[in-house]
């Protein structure tokens, strides 16, 4: 294995964007054309009204995903991103399960184990139930591994969404920014601030 | 007779301001207010071909003959690359018309190429109405997901009521920070729909977008005093000087620190040729010393470039002994190729003189002496064959030194891509800056015929010589056509060596002379240039070369002098790909 491959883990690239038509397009193509592959993706409201915030999960060496942070904080709609590996946020996927619910009704064990991984139930039918659990990607896996043998119909699991643990929010900077425009347009600097820490609040 | 639409000089401020001035709230349908947007913007030329979907803004420009000098070009493709030249000659934004569908697509060569040599642009397109948006309608193509990836910015418009706010945005999206092109698709019924315009507004802010970097003092320190323990150190530079237009405050750091400074392509002409400190080009085809020297200087002081595979070469070869000080307004490019030891992220024109200020006055005359030994090496081994050839066939080398020896670097350069282009840069006197017109990031061929239009626009009071290959000028050669019709004064000055060269070259040099589809026929050029009523002339021999260079130099209009050069030449030095900068070979 090269010393690349070693090096290369999930990191969780956060932007905050306007919230623009076309812009989705112009952030994957940083990554497709650099043949990387997107692990997750998730966009919605930031804290900010009228800012968006997008989730994005890939598995590249820190360098790598520097570069990119960087190419997205380029472009003209974006207004800040960062990127931070696993341990710096605190992340979680949500998994929908649609089991029979015959099999659900007769099988105490089952109701067990859907309590024991933190289950709740969204919809109950007649003929199916459907439940969702949030957690980590081995916690949903773990649950799914588990529900097959009764008839699992369907499955699904959302994208990832994070927040950042050493982060005041965007709004402060976001005010820094517009306090002092539009007679000096500030660049806020982190890279140059402190090179250790690029992109990070 | 087509001379009816020759180069104006371009309003100046205060004529835009007065227009912009009395520009009241008043009723407009879309594409007129388009036009007035262009005014505003100080928009003097544009270059386009109508088409269906863009009718109602040629529509509303058959009233705006006056204020806007449009150029019909005979292929969008002519036209984004008239554009590019004009934005290169002038500095200005350049701006190009096309319809949809195949109109749009047209320009993808030209956004490329703007792109990647930083060009500012603004392109607008026509659509196809916005209820038919995704219906496949007639000339319907997605031009804004399609050219997502070569434009600085895009954005499409379908209400009238838009326009003028997204063109403010694009015109000053394409001219700040790192330049670009934008992409402005307009739908046929935001041109046609009439409503309010209220006077027009030029952007100067946009929440997201924070062109001009802070430069932080700090890291100026930190190079300046790098700078100052050197004991070799040697200056890059890149086209960033001359898009910050810091050309004298590039002089003034480089006089009075003393250091050696190489060029890429892009940035030739920042520094005049003769200027005792230019040591010469960089990269793959360039000077012998400065890229041979590069492996061996202290101090590397990369400025306004982006350390590009042809300058570098093999990058874990590259200038692994130097400390790097890197400035540039883009921090994508920072870190990007090649680590840089302190990054000075800023534009060049603020960020130089606060280096100069903190730099003691030095001369380094054992270091420069490296330089002046490696040129000998070089003159010896190649520049004075290519210069002064005793064998009986012209060489490119010495059309360009004769070219020289007759305007005196006083005459803007542009070039097509291939061997020529590589001698034209290599050896062109430059005395000025935006001299050096050439697609260097994208490398396209038939930019120059084109190119060389839109330079003459953006520039009329210079002499504008595009210098081509036999392949490059096959490939956009309709664009005589629209020198004919506009009596556009360009000289064109077509190397003829009968083969695709560079192609040729790589051939023989790295796939044993198995010259696969590099025999190019060409026509009788000159009988060609006679049709569209541009005077020609061809030569073959050394005797007759002078005269004719001064008889395409002194003509009063646009003229045509194909050269026939030698064959099988190759340029060198050269890099050879996959080797480092200090591999480089004389032969």
């Amino acid at each position: 294995m090269t010393q690349q491959s070693i090096d290369r883990r999930e990191y969780n690239i956060t932007a905050y964007t306007e919230n623009q038509v076309g812009l989705l397009n112009r952030i994957a193509i940083i990554f497709s054309r650099r043949k990387i592959n997107i692990e997750s993706l998730n966009t919605s409201p930031s804290e900010v009204e009228g800012i968006h915030r997008f989730n994005i999960v890939v598995v590249e060496t820190e360098e790598v995903v520097r570069k990119i942070a960087r190419q997205i904080e380029k472009q003209v709609e974006v207004l800040k991103v960062y990127f931070n590996p696993n341990e710096d946020v605190i992340w979680q996927e949500m998994a929908l399960y649609k089991v029979p619910t015959d099999v659900i009704a007769e099988r105490a064990l089952v109701e067990r184990l859907l309590r024991e991984h933190g289950a709740r139930a969204v919809v109950i039918r007649k003929d199916y139930t459907v439940f969702e659990t949030t957690g980590h990607r081995e916690e949903t896996d773990k649950l799914l591994t588990v529900l097959q043998p009764y008839g699992l119909i369907e499955f699904v699991r959302s994208a990832r969404i994070a927040i950042i643990k050493n982060s005041q929010g965007f709004h402060h900077q976001l005010r820094e920014f517009e306090r002092i425009e539009p007679s000096h347009e500030v660049s806020e600097n982190d890279y140059l601030n402190s090179r250790d820490k690029v992109f990070t609040m | 007779m087509y001379l009816n639409s020759q180069p104006q000089p371009a309003p100046t401020s205060a004529e835009t301001a007065v227009a912009t001035a009395e520009s009241i709230t008043r009723t407009l349908s879309g594409a007129e207010a388009t036009l007035h947007a262009l005014l505003a913007e100080g928009v003097d030329t544009v270059f386009g071909y109508p088409g269906g979907a863009i009718i109602p803004i040629y529509d509303a420009l058959y009233d705006f003959k006056e204020q806007l000098n449009h150029v019909l070009v005979r292929h969008e493709q002519g036209g984004i690359h008239a554009a590019q030249g004009y934005a290169r000659s002038s500095g200005k934004v350049g701006v190009v018309f096309a319809t949809s569908g195949p109109g749009a697509t047209n320009l993808v060569t030209g956004l490329a190429d703007a792109l990647i040599d930083s060009t500012p642009l603004v392109c607008i397109t026509g659509q196809v109405f916005a209820h038919l948006l995704g219906t496949d309608a007639f000339q319907e193509t997605d031009i804004i997901n399609i050219t997502t990836p070569i434009t600085k910015w895009n954005h499409q418009v379908t209400d009238a009521s838009e326009i003028p706010e997204a063109l403010a945005k694009a015109f000053y999206i394409a001219r700040s920070g790192r330049p670009g092109p934008v992409l402005i698709d307009i739908t046929k019924n935001a041109q046609m729909q009439k409503a309010d315009f209220a006077p027009y507004q030029p952007c100067t802010h946009i929440r997201s977008y924070r062109p001009r970097p802070l430069v932080r003092s700090e890291y100026v320190a930190q190079a300046a005093a790098l700078i100052n323990q050197a004991k070799r150190p040697l200056v890059l530079w890149g086209q960033g000087v001359l898009l910050g237009q810091a050309e004298q405050e590039f002089k003034q750091f480089i006089e009075k620190s003393g250091i050696p400074a190489a060029w890429t392509i892009l940035g030739a002409g920042a520094l005049p040729t003769g200027h005792p400190l230019n040591v010469g080009m960089l990269g793959m085809h360039g000077n012998y010393g400065p890229n041979v020297l590069t492996n061996e200087c202290d101090v590397l002081i990369a400025i306004g470039m982006r350390f590009d595979d042809r300058v570098t070469g093999r990058l874990d070869k590259y200038a692994r002994q130097a400390q790097v000080i890197h400035l540039d307004i883009d921090p994508t490019e920072i870190d990007k190729n090649v680590k840089a030891n302190v990054p000075v992220w800023g534009d060049c024109k603020e960020t130089l003189p606060l280096l100069t200020e903190l730099l003691e006055a030095r001369t380094y005359p054992e270091w420069r002496q490296r330089f002046q030994d490696h040129d000998a090496e070089e003159i010896a081994a190649v520049i004075q064959d290519e210069l002064f050839p005793t064998s009986d066939e012209l060489t490119m080398g010495e059309v360009i030194q004769q070219l020289n020896e007759l305007t005196q670097g006083e005459a803007i350069i542009v070039t097509d891509v291939g061997q020529h282009q590589m001698v034209a840069c290599r050896y062109a006197k430059l005395n000025h800056t935006r001299s050096n017109i050439t697609s260097g990031g994208l490398g396209t061929m038939g930019f120059a015929l084109p190119a060389a239009i839109g330079a003459k626009y953006g520039a009329p009071e210079r002499t504008v010589v595009a210098v081509i290959g036999d392949g490059g000028i096959q490939m956009t050669i309709q664009e005589l056509g629209t020198i004919m019709q506009t009596g556009v004064n360009v000289k064109i000055l077509l190397l003829n060596n009968q083969f695709l060269g560079m192609v040729r070259q790589w051939q023989e040099l790295f796939h044993d002379r198995r010259y696969s589809f590099v025999d190019i026929a060409s026509p009788d050029y000159v009988t060609v240039a006679s049709g569209y009523s541009i005077a020609g002339l061809r030569v073959d021999s050394r005797p007759d070369l002078q005269a004719a260079l001064r008889e395409m130099l002194e003509h009063p209009g646009s003229f045509l002098l194909e050269v026939m050069v030698t064959r099988e030449n190759n340029i060198f030095p050269m890099v050879p790909q996959g080797c480092g900068v200090g591999e480089i070979r004389l032969k």
